[in-house]
């Protein structure tokens, strides 16, 4: 495994990914008022570009996610994230589309973000990182996209935070979208998830080791505060019935209670385990900027408050998908998008599934969504003309 | 009391066809009632059949709202426009003339407030067409009479308990309904029990006798 102390050289210079540089002549605009620049996306690419340039699938990821979306992680070692949604004869078939999924700006594994180094001062940017949003990453992706020379996109996918890029996708340029696949999402973050993701936020600045975000200066690093800020989140992505059904009330190596604080309980042990083990891949201020820009994100707040005014006269297809156990982005916020969708007589799906994983639905094995995503590809592959697998 | 004579010259008559295959000729009538490449909404739209038929034999572009899950799951899962929802509440989120048509299958008599879903659907579209199982027919009318129990029948299954349908209508009362609301029929079929069109020269009374199930093509007065 391997040193913490890499991860900074992992936001610079990222194993296993492709790099795009945006010098001072492409700055990205951020919604904050200032320009980052100069910066750089990183991504990875599956399957193959077809002559057209009509069959690419763009993957956004969630708030821990990465561009390592179908093949294996560099600092953990472990499968991509969604290797059961994407890859050769997955739903989102790489021998079919061509699968671009870059890093988002502000994150941590090689797209500019606070760990990465400032280049005017030679030294990490830390909290003098500008405040990004979700647009902002939606931007650079743009600027990546045209770097690429890809005018339009057959689809965008992904889910929780990469939904809502998704959303934003559809809204900010609805003529280079063909068909969106916003999952268990909103168009806004609650007030509920807002304070969850403030509880992470204070869970970092509270560790010492934080240092008021100078961490990497000062050879650093607030491992306790964000391994209680993933396992304060975690739970946020499961549901009661799942955590019932997975650990119950059951010890954890042990027949009887130890009459102490330590992790007795299977379930206590798994959430320790989630949050050591994140802290190894991921940059706390990371999780500081990219839970910031999901609290900031009110679509329709950008359309006088009206939603469909967001896709009014939208080409764009949607599929929609909402889990049933999922209490972060439950249902009635799936069902707001296509209240809206409809409003702006958008070509819509909507499908909600049945299941106890709660959020994290949908990155397991559900077969009934891997069903709906094939289904609506097929369906949206046919009206762009898309050669079927070969 | 109805203005509109049935076999007068406002009301064109579709011709029905033979069922091909499996597909039931109800939906083959509706399908037969829309134009080529209109802008559709099937409202209760079930497993996707007829928003099949009607891409495949009419070239539209469908949308659907189904109430159960599965359902929807089945149709987005076959690449068709469906979402889940239900007609008496979600019909409203839709804007005025979004659609050519809005087709409402064998749904009518589940629906809680039928005259308020029949008004949306000529709000949301140009045209609408209803299809019902007509509980004037007189298979229904001898078992209330002389078995004195609900009726059951093939089209209508289900015990007086566990059924879906709240709201029975006969073609008469229905055709009340669109006169009571301002609505113009522009076409009518009336099927037996064998599934076959009855004539289209019969009375009224005689459609509401024998005619197992209708479909009305309906739009806009004025």
């Amino acid at each position: 495994m391997p040193e913490v102390a890499d991860s900074p050289r992992e936001a610079d210079q990222p194993h296993e990914s492709l790099i795009a540089h945006f010098g001072a002549d492409k700055p990205l605009k951020l919604d904050a008022g200032v320009e980052l620049t100069p910066f750089q996306v990183a991504y990875k690419t599956y399957g193959t570009l077809n002559a057209e340039r009509s069959n690419v699938v763009l993957i956004c990821h969630a708030l821990t996610g990465d561009q390592h979306v179908a093949s294996i992680h560099p600092v953990t070692r472990k499968s991509g994230w969604w290797e059961t949604m994407v890859g050769p004869g997955r739903p989102i078939d790489t021998e079919r589309y061509f699968v671009i999924c870059p890093n988002v700006v502000g994150a941590c594994m090689g797209t500019t973000g606070p760990s990465s180094t400032d280049p005017k001062t030679g030294k990490p940017w830390g909290l003098d990182f500008p405040v990004i949003t979700i647009r902002d990453m939606v931007r650079a992706q743009a600027m990546l996209l045209d770097h690429l020379g890809i005018e339009s996109l057959f689809a965008v996918a992904g889910g929780s935070m990469g939904g809502m890029q998704v959303l934003q996708w559809a809204a900010s340029y609805p003529q280079r979208v063909f068909c969106a696949l916003p999952i268990a999402c909103a168009t806004r973050h609650s007030a509920q998830n807002i304070a969850f993701h403030e509880v992470g936020r204070q869970a970092i600045m509270a560790d010492p080791e934080w240092r008021g975000g100078r961490y990497l200066l000062e050879d650093s690093n607030p491992r306790r505060g964000l391994a209680v800020a993933r396992m304060g989140a975690h739970i946020t992505y499961l549901s009661d019935a799942a955590l019932h059904r997975k650990f119950g009330r059951k010890f954890q190596d042990r027949a009887n209670p130890t009459f102490s604080f330590d992790a007795d309980f299977e379930v206590e042990s798994y959430l320790r385990h989630q949050g050591i083990s994140f802290v190894e891949r991921f940059d706390a201020n990371s999780y500081l900027y990219l839970t910031r820009a999901m609290d900031y994100f009110d679509l329709a707040a950008d359309y006088n408050g009206i939603l469909a005014k967001a896709f009014t006269g939208t080409p764009t297809r949607f599929c929609v998908v909402s889990f049933t156990s999922d209490w972060l982005f439950p249902t009635f916020e799936s069902r707001a998008i296509v209240h809206a969708l409809n409003a702006a007589s958008a070509r819509v799906s909507f499908a909600e599934i049945v299941t106890d994983k709660g959020h994290d639905a949908f990155l397991l094995d559900e077969p009934e969504l891997f069903a709906i995503v094939r289904g609506f590809l097929d369906g949206a592959g046919k009206a762009r003309g898309l050669a079927a697998r070969g | 009391m109805s203005a509109v004579s049935h076999a007068g010259s406002n009301l064109n008559v579709a011709s029905p066809a033979n069922a091909s295959g499996s597909t039931r000729v109800d939906l083959v009538l509706v399908a037969q009632m829309v134009e080529y490449g209109a802008k559709v909404l099937d409202v209760g739209c079930g497993d996707g059949q007829l928003l099949r038929l009607l891409s495949e034999t009419r070239g539209v572009d469908g949308r659907g709202i189904e109430l159960s899950r599965e359902g929807v799951n089945e149709c987005v899962a076959k690449g068709l426009a469906v979402i889940q929802g239900d007609a008496d509440t979600d019909l409203a989120d839709y804007p005025d003339d979004a659609f050519d048509y809005v087709i409402l299958s064998q749904t009518l008599q589940a629906t809680r407030h039928p005259r308020i879903v029949l008004e949306h659907m000529l709000r949301i579209g140009r045209r609408a067409v209803v299809s019902f199982p007509n509980f004037g027919h007189w298979q229904v009318r001898l078992q209330l009479l002389f078995a004195g129990h609900m009726p059951r029948t093939d089209i209508l299954p289900f015990s007086w308990y566990d059924t879906p349908n709240i709201h029975h209508c006969t073609i008469k009362d229905f055709r009340q309904l669109c006169t009571a609301i301002g609505v113009k029929m522009e076409k009518a079929v009336a099927l037996n029990a064998w599934g076959s069109p009855l004539r289209l020269n019969a009375p009224w009374w005689f459609w509401n006798l024998f005619g197992e199930q209708a479909v009305f093509l309906l739009s806009r007065k004025g």
